[in-house]
């Protein structure tokens, strides 16, 4: 079992023919993933990668019955491309694309809640199911099965958490990068209840930032509704005020977004919090008693 | 990206915001030449840099005649600024608003900036005008109208009322309050802002809103299809070394400890900072390689960690995903070739095409360079490498 995605989830790929698009999709191949096409507008027709590339989305998913899709469309073309995709019947949009306009992401997400789609990132590593499907640019030789869900703003540190538990000798059921931007898609709130109604997901790892107020809601959402064990990190102890650490939404504000903050939220819910990125296989370990 | 008053104000102007008249200057004599241009027999001579808090910190001043704009305006061009948004160091006034002076009877505040959990823009509004608006959200946070306007519908009549009367504006001053907040909306969803902030926003004695002043902040993805905007970045403003850092992929953020650190990814670089803090050390900066990190842009970040002359270790965490770590080990030979690396370097180097960096590393054989197995244990040896150099 896992979430979101398995090894029969057909996926195609928006920026299909571009460099980032060819890389990664054939990755994603290599690993299992379920790659049934692609969209590059003109194209359509062509072959790439041993998959039939499309004009439109919507011609994509009435030919191969895909159900998600990986965005790889450069910046300035990400909203028009997840409203595309949510206008088209897709169910899951998982945005890799870095540096999508803020406002573009506010219109491109109020239309996919409207349309029933639900969209990973943008600026994230994607989704993964250990050993069965890959859906993003993630390394996917350190994604072992196993037992713990991960979900992480960070794309190295989802990779550090998941490398980490697999020292430990456990393993990865659906490891997902929901990305640090000021609006993103699935966040802990949805994706907590996902893992916590998994049977094959025995705890879950939670990985933030300084910033915003999503690992707050967690917490809260964590108090009322997670019985599985739950371990956290936020990154940002140390980041200064006002100063902007890399991703879009990982600054300190006044007086909210403060990794202090969130910590004292998440350690009041029960869950493990750990001060170092270092410790997390460790806990790992022992909230699953082992 | 952030602009100055004067910049925002030409902005404002554009949406129909009202404003006070106002030139900027360079020089003292030409900051005369706009007071008299201007007329009157009051203005206000306000100095421009990208920080708040300048009024306190000496930088705005009244002048009732054009000797002393003259005085003032030499006296505040050139100096350092010092607020409690410059840090201690201060920013160095390099240009002058030349303002008409007004008639304030009351002063508020608005602003408009993303409500990250409603995800859509948020307009804030209050009577605590002049303050700090941080400290009027922490103490009495009941003086903040705040109203969420959903884009897709844009600014409507309600939402201006819901504002004009959480004010308490009277009957007939709501019009020309509704007709600013909604002009200022506009400028926020057209130009792409992260934050717009009028404080003081002025009520006059003849009833009219003026933004006495404007700050304004750029959401910099969005920045490519505004080029007039782009034009008004002031290079001086910024960091000089973040700035060189982004032209190669970088992003770099410069702080005050010990230990260089260079990691790929956001997170795992806040993790680095974390972990080096945990250990007992102090970061002495952020840096992010990004994910298409090679030879060249790994000696960069060495460059530019090393003009830091706190600097008594460098930590290398990278965790390769996309990046490839036999390319970070070429680009540390390649850094100790060009840049004089005087401090010793921990590299840690983690994922894809670990194994052949590893190998690259104990081929080249660099005295100081220092292998580590995992972050934890590069950690500490960065931690003990800084101390050992004391």
């Amino acid at each position: 079992m896992s979430i979101l995605v398995n090894k029969d989830t057909k996926v195609i790929v928006q920026g299909f023919t571009g460099k980032e698009g060819t890389f990664h999709a054939e990755q994603c191949i290599a690993y299992g993933t379920q790659i049934v096409g692609g969209v590059t507008p003109n194209k359509g027709g062509q072959e790439h990668l041993g998959q039939p590339v499309f004009n439109t989305v919507k011609d994509a998913v009435e030919t191969t019955g895909a159900t998600v899709s990986m965005i790889f469309v450069p910046p300035a073309f990400v909203g028009d491309a997840v409203m595309e995709a949510a206008d088209a019947g897709i169910e899951l949009a998982v945005i890799i694309t870095e540096g999508a306009p803020v406002r573009d992401m506010m219109y491109a997400k109020m239309y996919a809640t409207k349309k029933g789609m639900m969209t990973i990132g943008p600026n994230c590593p994607g989704i993964i199911t250990a050993e069965e499907c890959k859906i993003g640019i993630m390394p996917g030789m350190i994604f072992k099965k196993g037992n713990v869900g991960l979900i992480s703003k960070s794309g190295t540190l989802t990779y550090e958490g998941a490398n980490q538990i697999v020292k430990q000798g456990f393993g990865i059921t659906t490891a997902v990068g929901i990305g640090g931007d000021p609006i993103i898609g699935l966040s802990y709130k949805q994706l907590l209840p996902m893992f916590e109604a998994d049977p094959e997901t025995e705890a879950i790892v939670m990985i933030g930032e300084i910033g915003g107020d999503l690992e707050i809601q967690a917490a809260a959402f964590i108090k009322e509704n997670i019985t599985k064990p739950v371990v956290a990190f936020i990154a940002g102890q140390t980041a200064p005020k006002g100063k902007r650490m890399g991703h879009a939404g990982a600054i300190v504000s006044g007086a909210a977004g403060t990794a202090a903050e969130k910590m004292a939220a998440l350690e009041a819910a029960g869950v493990k919090v750990v001060v170092s990125p270092a410790e997390i296989g460790k806990a790992v370990s022992e909230v699953l008693g082992k | 990206m952030n602009i100055h008053e004067y910049q925002a104000k030409q902005i404002f102007a554009k949406y129909g915001v009202p404003t006070p008249r106002g030139i900027v200057a360079n020089t003292a004599d030409q900051a005369v030449r706009n007071a008299a241009e201007l007329g009157g027999d009051i203005w206000v001579v306000k100095a421009q840099i990208h920080a708040g808090g300048r009024g306190l910190g000496g930088g705005v001043k009244l002048a009732r005649s054009l000797d002393e704009v003259h005085d003032l305006a030499s006296q505040i061009l050139g100096m350092n600024l010092v607020t409690h948004q410059t840090g201690p160091e201060g920013k160095l006034v390099q240009k002058v608003y030349i303002e008409e002076g007004a008639d304030i009877k009351d002063e508020l505040y608005l602003g408009v900036v993303l409500d990250r959990a409603k995800e859509m823009p948020v307009i804030m509004a209050s009577t605590e005008g002049g303050m700090e608006i941080e400290k009027v959200a922490e103490e009495t946070p009941e003086k903040i109208i705040k109203v969420a306007i959903d884009p897709t519908i844009g600014f409507q009549g309600f939402h201006g009322r819901e504002l004009a009367f959480g004010l308490g504006l009277p009957k007939e001053e709501q019009g020309k309050f509704i007709k600013f907040a909604a002009a200022l909306y506009n400028v926020y969803m057209e130009n792409d802002a992260e934050m717009i902030e009028i404080n003081p926003l002025i009520k006059t004695g003849a009833g009219d809103f003026l933004a006495l002043d404007g700050k304004m902040g750029f959401d910099d993805s969005a920045l490519g299809r505004h080029p007039e905007i782009e034009d008004m970045r002031d290079i001086s403003e910024e960091d000089a070394d973040e700035r060189e850092a982004s032209r190669f992929g970088l992003s770099y953020v410069s702080l005050d400890g010990e230990i260089g650190c260079m990691v790929n990814g956001a997170g795992l670089a806040m993790g680095t900072m974390d972990t080096i803090n945990y250990m007992g050390g102090t970061p002495a900066n952020f840096l992010d390689v990004g994910g298409k990190a090679n030879a060249e842009t790994v000696a960069k970040g060495f460059e530019i960690i090393l003009k830091n002359p706190n600097v008594k270790a460098i930590f290398v965490n990278i965790f390769g995903g996309i990046v490839r770590c036999d390319r970070i080990a070429n680009g540390i030979l390649e850094a100790t070739k060009l840049v004089d690396v005087h401090v010793p370097v921990i590299v840690r180097l983690d994922g894809t095409n670990a194994p052949e960096a590893a190998e690259i590393l104990r081929n080249a054989n660099i005295a100081n360079v220092i292998a580590a197995e995992d972050l934890a244990d590069g950690a500490a040896k960065a931690v003990a490498a800084a101390k050992g150099s004391n």
